[in-house]
């Protein structure tokens, strides 16, 4: 019992990241109707959009040691706490979350700038030629962050109010072995207010009622005089800021370096097409789905019976997916179903 | 597609087999004409040929052809281990093994199209991947890569009493080693063999039946062809041209490794053969050698050549030059690799050959038939099946 729990609890926040992607790949597959590569490398900027401002806080000037009085010696002092003191180490402290900040004007930018300058030019073309360019452009941006950032991970650490665990067992009554990291559970929250936010923003704004229109059919609201065109570069734009800061919180659960992105990405491809390409609440339950199934098949005792499955489940649900209901959990009939 | 007589058939393969043969006295002058690199050309060539044989006929966009290589070069490296240095053996094996893998994979793939077939070959490349490195251990030897050893049986030799040197034993072909130039020529004559298959496909009704279902698979299927055992059949065939590839890369070097099988590779593959021009027969393999030519001297360039390189200008030019071009080159050699990939996709979809077509129609061409070719070439922007 006390196994299940935590391997439930383990797959919320991977879950959540799952989700938050997957959420913009179909946002971008329903509206703009492009199957984005790219968003793998999205979801890897944003989180070295935390590093970069863990690096901004952390900026430095170098401070004679006044307690070693032998020799001169200088230490780094951020100008953070020069300026501010203790408020100052707060805010390195608190980096993470702050990075949100930045990533989403930045995100925004980057989102609407790929989808004027090189999106645009593919709606005509085939699936294929779609795939191929965003999987280009994924190369570019992962390159270009190796080139910044080296090929090393770069730590960014949560903020020392949630570094601990929690013990989770012990509320419910189920002995202590049961302890989640308190940062997780911030993941799992923040990833569902975001989803949330998303999903009352299409609901109950006149903007998401003409994006909702112009998924069902383009055509006829671009006839009512709407310019649905910007209108679905601004949505394009939202799935980066989502894919963005999703990387960016969370960065703390798995060290960020450029890679990070791909096995992301062809992860959250598999989420879409289980949970039924251009289907938003699919992508969504299909993401913790594919979470806490991938965490409970990294139970030993699972392992014993089928070795290996750890490493092949999710891969397995989409092939199994794929050829029994290739529409997926919760696609439309008809969307993308051959 | 303009009809081809086999007398300009034949002309095209001597020609080939002529520019591949004396590649080594041709390339000199780029300072590629030495073994280790021509060998890459030859195998990476005979891969993407292969991978043309789906992609660029049948049009299905695969992206797990890495996991078929790979399966090649294990299995190449297996039958070194246990049967016979014999690169025959080992060849015939991976080329058999890794058809027997697409066939497995290509039926389950195959029975969807577009964006799900793509996923569903990543998704089974992954999972070789992930295997390889985990639970399959004992047949893969994980991260370090499966090797040779002193002490491997190697039944066939020993049955032939084949005497055993010192340290471990070079690959042969019936005593000829495989190293050095002997190896580039066995991997030309299988490059210039594999070119001659894939034309005789290309023109043969089977290679008409691809090229229909890449351009219209619902009418084909209306007018009562299963299209699925075309398309299957051209799977298992480039399954077999990356199997081969494989044992030539153990054969080579006899080592076998799980990153063969990343998909970061099958992305490679892909791009050789949409930058030489999917669907066209020279394409595959000039895009083959340049990238891997590319990516010889790109990566080969450090700070100190650039500096000597850009020495002429003056120094406040110069390191800002410098700067902007290192990001390109050395470790940042696959930044070029994916601008190159974006600029030849939405600039030049064709590919080279596309490219020399355009320029060839431009200023070799009768005005009459300029006319006519323009609108053939647009109608590649159509949208249709992926």
């Amino acid at each position: 019992m006390d196994a299940i729990v935590l391997q439930l609890l383990n797959g919320l926040d991977k879950g959540g990241a799952y989700a938050l992607i997957a959420l913009g790949l179909t946002l971008i597959f329903g509206t703009l109707g492009v199957v984005n590569f790219t968003h793998g490398a999205l979801f890897m900027l944003g989180a070295f959009c935390a590093v970069s401002m863990q690096m901004l806080l952390r900026i430095s000037k170098q401070v004679k040691d006044t307690s070693v009085t032998f020799f001169d010696s200088y230490t780094d002092v951020p100008y953070l706490q020069v300026w501010f003191g203790d408020t100052g180490l707060q805010l390195i402290n608190y980096a993470v979350p702050l990075s949100i900040l930045l990533a989403i004007p930045l995100m925004l930018l980057i989102g609407v700038l790929i989808e004027r300058g090189l999106i645009r030019r593919f709606y005509h073309r085939t699936h294929a030629d779609q795939i191929l360019v965003t999987f280009g452009l994924a190369i570019v941006l992962q390159e270009l962050i190796k080139s910044f950032f080296g090929a090393n991970p770069i730590p960014s650490p949560a903020p020392a109010l949630f570094a601990g665990s929690a013990n989770i067992g012990a509320w419910i009554g189920l002995g202590d072995s049961v302890s989640y990291p308190w940062w997780r559970m911030v993941y799992f929250a923040f990833s569902l207010v975001v989803i949330a936010v998303v999903f009352a923003f299409l609901q109950f704004t006149t903007f998401g009622m003409v994006v909702r229109a112009g998924m069902r059919d383009r055509e006829t609201v671009g006839l009512l005089g709407i310019h649905i065109e910007r209108r679905f570069t601004i949505v394009f734009g939202i799935a980066v800021v989502v894919a963005g800061i999703a990387g960016a919180m969370y960065t703390p659960i798995v060290t960020p370096d450029y890679r990070m992105g791909m096995d992301f990405l062809v992860l959250s491809f598999v989420v879409v097409v289980v949970g039924g390409m251009g289907s938003l609440p699919g992508a969504v339950a299909a993401g913790f789905l594919l979470g806490i199934l991938q965490s409970f098949a990294s139970m030993n005792e699972v392992k014993q019976v089928i070795p290996g499955i750890d490493q092949i489940i999710i891969y397995l649900v989409a092939v199994v997916i794929l050829l029994t209901r290739p529409r997926g959990l919760m696609g439309r009939k008809g969307v993308m179903e051959d | 597609m303009a009809p081809v007589s086999t007398k300009e058939d034949r002309l095209l393969l001597l020609g080939f087999a002529i520019a591949v043969l004396s590649g080594p006295v041709l390339l000199a002058p780029f300072g590629a004409g030495y073994p280790d690199l021509l060998q890459k050309f030859a195998i990476f060539g005979i891969f993407a040929i292969g991978y043309n044989i789906l992609f660029g006929l049948t049009g299905y966009l695969s992206f797990g052809h890495a996991a078929f290589l790979g399966v090649g070069s294990y299995t190449a490296v297996w039958s070194f281990k246990l049967l016979t240095m014999n690169v025959l053996p080992a060849v015939l094996l991976s080329i058999v093994m890794s058809g027997l893998f697409a066939l497995l994979i290509g039926f389950i793939s195959l029975r969807r199209s577009g964006i799900y077939f793509s996923i569903l070959t990543l998704a089974f490349a992954q999972m070789s991947y992930n295997l390889a490195y985990s639970v399959l251990t004992p047949i893969t030897n994980g991260e370090t890569g499966l090797q040779l050893t002193r002490n491997d049986p190697r039944l066939l030799d020993a049955m032939f009493s084949v005497p055993v040197g010192q340290g471990i034993p070079s690959t042969s072909l019936f005593g000829v080693s495989m190293i050095g130039w002997s190896g580039f020529y066995f991997c030309a004559v299988l490059l210039i063999l594999s070119f001659y298959l894939a034309l005789r496909i290309t023109r043969s009704p089977f290679g008409l039946m691809l090229r229909a279902v890449k351009s219209n698979q619902n009418r084909l299927k209306y007018t009562g062809v299963n299209t699925r055992t075309y398309a299957l059949t051209a799977f298992v065939v480039s399954g077999c041209y990356a199997g081969l590839a494989g044992a030539l890369l153990a054969v080579t070097d006899p080592l076998a490794g799980a990153d063969r099988m990343q998909w970061t590779a099958s992305g490679e593959i892909v791009l050789m053969t949409i930058l030489g021009g999917a669907g066209t027969l020279l394409g595959p393999v000039l895009g083959a050698g340049i990238i891997k030519y590319l990516e010889n001297i790109f990566s080969a360039f450090n700070h100190q050549t650039l500096h000597n390189f850009f020495s002429f200008l003056p120094d406040a030019v110069e390191k800002p030059v410098v700067g902007v071009v290192s990001l390109f080159v050395g470790e940042g050699w696959e930044l070029t690799l994916g601008v190159m990939f974006l600029v030849l996709i939405v600039f030049l979809p064709g590919g080279l050959m596309e490219g020399v077509r355009r320029v060839r129609l431009r200023f070799f061409a009768p005005p009459t038939l300029r006319a006519g070719s323009a609108t053939e070439s647009g109608s590649r922007a159509m949208p249709g099946q992926a």
